[in-house]
């Protein structure tokens, strides 16, 4: 009864951190297990940036081989590939450019995802010295770094990114009204006027390919 | 070309909705003929004088009847029939630069009832499906947890076990269509949601196995893919409704859809329920990684972006008819058929208008009706063969109502691509094709 009570207690005042596993199934990771997957680096502070460091100059040699087929050599993009560059000042227009420049929050995000999950069919192949480098040219081709810098983990947290106060955290909706009783009967005040038949136009589907 | 493949559907219909009797009169013809053939001593076999597609139909025994068929083990995996081969999934390729990150879309209009088969799930990829040897797979829980913990398959398959039945939705479905009609085509407009079986062991029976931490708030969620796929979700949802999976449909999940394992987020934006799971870390922030910061975040016309949208709001689509699905038999009876469903819970009523939401009529839903899954719902309707846009109004169980796009264009302008769930509109015409149009 005591002892019950007692883990009770426990159990309570760390809802989740019980002093010991549940079932007992799996096995504990090692710290070594552990360094070969651990490689998220968070982006607003830069937590979990390794060591070393890359130049602008070898960046622009890297990207060149390793990144500008689909990128643009001036990470304009190639295609429907992603463009890395530009796009200041388009976020309210017609045809937002999303960019590091124009819309990413954090710097060391771009270290993150270069370093998980490029180059495209080689994810994981660059040496960390290698993404500083890469990350650091990017930087340099929107304007963030100059052309004769070095990048390490502490120059990459100091970088502040133009488009840092961009974003909203936590979510508005719902913002459409939802009337208790939604109408039923005579709802419009016109007749319904098709506005868009872009679809019928365009004509694509599953049997159809978009016309040029 | 458009053009031309809409008066063959109407040259389709028409020929549809004639009256049949011409039809059998001539088969009746022939088979008369036949007979006083066969009665003047001229052997000519009856299939023989019969049209090609029609050799099978009565008075006529048919061929699969007078033969016999395969046996038990001739395809040990079942596939559909032959006859069903344009139920698959489709992509639109200027849609993007490569397959391997790239979507394809689950041909909606094509099924019935609520469960979507494995293999016409939709994909989406960011780096093209990984052939994973689950023997070799590992799972690790570590961060702010008391004990890091590593899980094979079988370890997670020990588990005390638990199944639902859960819809999955991109963020983008609909995505093409903010500024307009774009995707004339159920398939391409609402494509990108299924809703199967899942089965795996609870993410909170597995954070407890590892002991979380409590100064622990969210938690990031890694793919083992080429992409390494990450987002953070707040902690309070993974120990709330999370489901670590390795079954769908009851079978062990297809290699598109996270073999051998997987995260499901009920209700929530499909981006996050993380296939090829291998790595979930506990922390006190959000990593604010490439996936929710530049893509999977939804712009304003302010300019600014919010972050972290995750739930589905409630949805709905008339998958028959639609442009896949004309009216083709001419005026007369229809069941207009379509699916809800909401993020927030089950689905309270879906509304049906045939006038371009003047007057609307109340479906019923075909039970089951599932938290967090698709629920389907008809109407029974007559068309008078006049010019008809057919809409459907999912409410769910908060008294949310999904709204027009207009609605949604005033709260959030065209530029945001995820979270379009506006009611769509289908134009029926008089030759009973049907397109995607929007309308004010």
């Amino acid at each position: 009864m005591f002892l019950a009570l007692l883990s009770a207690l426990l159990l309570g005042g760390s809802a989740h951190a019980q002093s010991a596993a549940p079932y007992g199934i799996g096995r504990p990771a090692t710290a070594e297990q552990i360094k070969g997957w651990d490689i998220d680096i968070r982006g607003d502070d830069g937590r979990g940036l390794p060591p070393g460091k890359g130049t602008v100059k070898q960046g622009e040699e890297l990207y060149l081989s390793q990144c500008a087929s689909c990128h643009g050599e001036f990470g304009e993009g190639n295609g429907r590939w992603p463009e890395l560059m530009g796009g200041k000042g388009t976020l309210t227009s017609d045809d937002p450019r999303k960019t590091v420049g124009s819309y990413w929050p954090y710097a060391p995000t771009l270290f993150d995802y270069i370093r998980r999950t490029m180059p495209f069919t080689a994810p994981q192949s660059l040496s960390d010295d290698e993404v500083y480098a890469i990350t650091a040219y990017i930087l340099n081709l929107n304007d963030l770094l100059p052309a004769d810098a070095t990048l390490d983990a502490a120059g990459l947290v100091a970088i502040r990114l133009p488009n840092r106060d961009g974003f909203i955290e936590g979510d508005p909706r719902p913002d459409t009204a939802s009337p208790a009783a939604p109408c039923m009967t005579n709802c419009r005040k016109a007749p319904p006027k098709v506005t868009s038949d872009l679809a019928e136009r365009l004509g694509v589907t599953p049997s159809r390919k978009p016309k040029d | 070309m458009a053009t031309h493949d809409r008066n063959e559907v109407a040259r389709h219909v028409a020929a549809m909705s004639a009256t049949s009797q011409p039809v059998l009169s001539a088969r009746r013809r022939l088979l008369m003929g036949a007979g006083v053939a066969a009665a003047s001593g001229a052997l000519l076999h009856p299939k023989l004088a019969l049209a090609k597609g029609s050799e099978n139909l009565p008075p006529n025994v048919p061929d699969w009847t007078r033969s016999l068929g395969t046996g038990v083990n001739e395809k040990p995996y079942g596939v559909p029939s032959s006859f069903e081969k344009n139920v698959v999934r489709r992509n639109v390729e200027w849609l993007t630069a490569t397959e391997q990150s790239s979507v394809n879309f689950t041909p909606l209009p094509e099924l019935d009832g609520i469960i979507t088969p494995s293999g016409l799930c939709f994909e989406r990829h960011h780096a093209g499906v990984p052939e994973i040897d689950p023997a070799q797979h590992r799972l690790v829980i570590h961060g702010m947890v008391a004990r890091p913990l590593i899980f094979t398959m079988d370890d997670l398959v020990r588990f005390p076990s638990t199944s639902r039945i859960l819809f999955l939705e991109c963020p983008a479905n609909g995505g093409m269509e903010w500024k307009g009609a774009q995707m004339d085509g159920c398939q391409f407009t609402h494509g990108m949601v299924h809703c199967c079986e899942w089965t795996g062991v609870a993410l909170s029976t597995l954070l407890a196995e590892a002991g979380v931490l409590p100064e622990a708030k969210w938690m990031l969620a890694e793919g083992a893919d080429g992409a390494a796929m990450t987002r953070s979700i707040p902690l309070a949802k993974a120990l709330d409704d999370c489901i670590v999976c390795y079954a769908q449909n009851g079978e062990r999940i297809r290699p598109e859809q996270g073999y051998p394992v997987r995260l499901m987020v009920p209700g929530w934006e499909g981006n996050v329920n993380v296939k090829w799971l291998r790595r979930l870390k506990l922390g006190d922030r959000p990593w604010h990684h490439r996936e929710e910061t530049s893509k999977y975040t939804d712009l304003m016309p302010d300019g600014k972006a919010r972050q972290f949208t995750f739930t589905m709001d409630a949805n709905s689509v008339v998958t028959a008819p639609c442009p896949e699905k004309p009216l083709k038999f001419g005026k007369g009876f229809y069941e207009i058929r379509g699916l809800a469903w909401s993020g927030h819970g089950r689905i309270k009523r879906v509304d049906v208008s045939v006038d371009g939401g003047n007057n609307w009529q109340t479906a019923v839903l075909q039970e089951p009706v599932l938290s967090k899954a698709l629920t389907r719902f008809r109407l029974p309707w007559t068309w008078d063969g006049a010019p008809t846009l057919v809409q459907s109004r999912a409410i769910d169980e908060t008294g949310y109502v999904q709204p027009t796009i207009e609605q949604l264009r005033a709260a959030r302008g065209v530029n945001s691509i995820y979270h379009k769930n506006a009611q769509q509109t289908w134009r029926v015409n008089p030759d009973g094709t049907v397109n995607n149009v929007q309308i004010l």
